[in-house]
């Protein structure tokens, strides 16, 4: 398949990109990246996501998919030849969608909620809510691992795309609010996994710096909290 | 083989009724276990810790929830009758980004505009016309959004052919008008009209008596913020 066929429109510093780049990587498919600018969205990003306008989004021969989940499962669905990213048995598919809609409607919501808190008390309770969040997806990774490396068994699955994908701003977060969430006492199966993940050959060429994503995040608190300029 | 399929619901959940729909389209006898929200049972909690919501369809002593992904099981695990989801993989991403699009945008714009009055309404009813304007459009040159029968869009679309009509008789406020969206009227229609989905929608006048309820907190909340 030409390279040009695949496309990915995203940012480096999105979670949300990271996903479909590391579903192309386990199937072994070339694409090409296209880095949307910082503050504009392209002609190709406002064709192709006219309802969100928002990246990430996969164009395969000239056919736009839109929201990162959706992509991945697409991926799977498309690249039979290569490993399966769903579970095989429609029950472990239902518990492994589950969990990543838990991650995005509630679980990254927190964590975010963290930045966004103002004042200590706020921060402590958008803490523990991130931290209440971690013992269910520790117990989760129990459940789905069944004491296998990774929430998809052997190899990596949907649900470690849909929640490894955040590890970098999990850590950046850490950095910057001086805490840990991820915990070695408290979730000592996700502590294992978080390393095993990032380490991934899918992973660790799309995984961002967690020093980088700090810098970046200065810098975009830094732009809202300047005066407004279009 | 016995099988044991049970759905925890309420009388008038819109997203238990997907799978309800779901399992009649595959013909699937399933046991339906009522549940009282205000009023949790220990089997509700059992079933589903993280969110203690209905639906929850258990399979052979499986608990699963969230509708669309309760859909996307019953999908897979019935394959022989009636498939909900498209074969080709760039059709079911296009039926699985609408149905994320009504339960994350639709919805909420709608729920908005109920629940306002005044100027707060006439705002909100601006983010309902363009999300409505995209599915009149998801529409074109179909009869359902699934195509020539309705399919896994409709399922999770069919709350509006439910909802919406009360919420403008509660209101006063029409949402979905013949003139702006001809294809949505049709497809309200048309979907409504099933056999299998015209028997299984609740009483019309429970239905008006709950969501009059359910409005009044937020009308009441409003009034109290009014400066004299």
């Amino acid at each position: 398949m030409a390279k040009s066929d695949v496309k990915v429109l995203g940012a480096w510093p999105s979670p949300f990109v990271m996903r479909p780049r590391i579903a192309l990587n386990v199937k072994h498919v070339d694409y090409e990246f296209l880095e949307e600018t910082m503050g504009s969205k392209s002609q190709l990003l406002l064709q192709s996501n006219p309802v969100h306008k928002k990246i990430p989004v996969l164009i395969h021969a000239d056919k736009p998919i839109c929201e990162s989940l959706v992509i991945v499962q697409y991926i799977d669905e498309v690249w039979t030849s290569g490993p399966s990213i769903l579970p095989s048995d429609p029950y472990d598919r239902a518990v492994a969608r589950f969990w990543a809609a838990y991650i995005d409607d509630k679980w990254f919501p927190s964590m975010s909620g963290i930045a966004r808190a103002q004042g200590e008390e706020a921060k402590q309770a958008a803490i523990g809510q991130v931290e209440e969040g971690l013992v269910l997806l520790e117990e989760a990774f129990g459940k789905c691992s069944k004491g296998k490396p990774f929430f998809g068994g052997d190899r990596i699955g949907y649900l470690d795309i849909a929640l490894g994908c955040f590890l970098g701003w999990l850590r950046a977060t850490e950095k910057m609010n001086g805490v840990k969430l991820l915990d070695e006492a408290k979730n000592p199966g996700l502590c294992g996994w978080a390393e095993r993940f990032c380490s991934n050959g899918a992973v660790k060429d799309v995984m961002p710096e967690t020093d980088k994503l700090v810098e970046f995040a200065k810098m975009l608190f830094a732009k809202f909290k300047a005066p407004a300029s279009t | 083989m016995a099988e044991e399929v049970k759905v925890l619901r309420t009388w008038s959940s819109p997203f238990a009724l997907r799978i309800v729909w779901a399992l009649k389209l595959k013909g699937v006898e399933y046991e339906t276990i009522l549940e009282d929200l205000s009023s949790k049972s220990p089997l509700l909690v059992q079933y589903n810790p993280v969110y203690k919501k209905v639906p929850v369809l258990v399979h052979n002593g499986k608990a699963m929830a969230e509708s669309l992904l309760i859909l996307e099981y019953i999908d897979e695990t019935w394959k022989q009758k009636y498939p909900l989801l498209p074969e080709d993989p760039y059709e079911r991403a296009r039926a699985r980004f609408w149905a994320k699009f009504s339960d994350d945008k639709v919805l909420p714009s709608i729920w908005d505009a109920f629940t306002t009055q005044g100027k707060e309404q006439e705002e909100a009813i601006m983010p309902v016309m363009e999300n409505l304007k995209l599915l009149e459009e998801e529409l074109r040159g179909k009869k359902f959004f699934s195509g020539e029968t309705i399919g896994f869009l409709d399922l999770a679309l069919g709350w509006l052919a439910n909802l919406v009509s009360m919420f403008e008789e509660i209101t006063g406020l029409k949402m979905i008008d013949e003139e702006t969206f001809p294809l949505l009227v049709a497809w309200i229609h048309d979907f409504s009209h099933v056999p299998l989905i015209q028997e299984t929608w609740p009483p019309r006048d429970r239905m008006l008596t709950k969501f009059r309820a359910m409005r009044e907190p937020y009308l009441a909340a409003a009034r109290n913020h009014l400066p004299k």
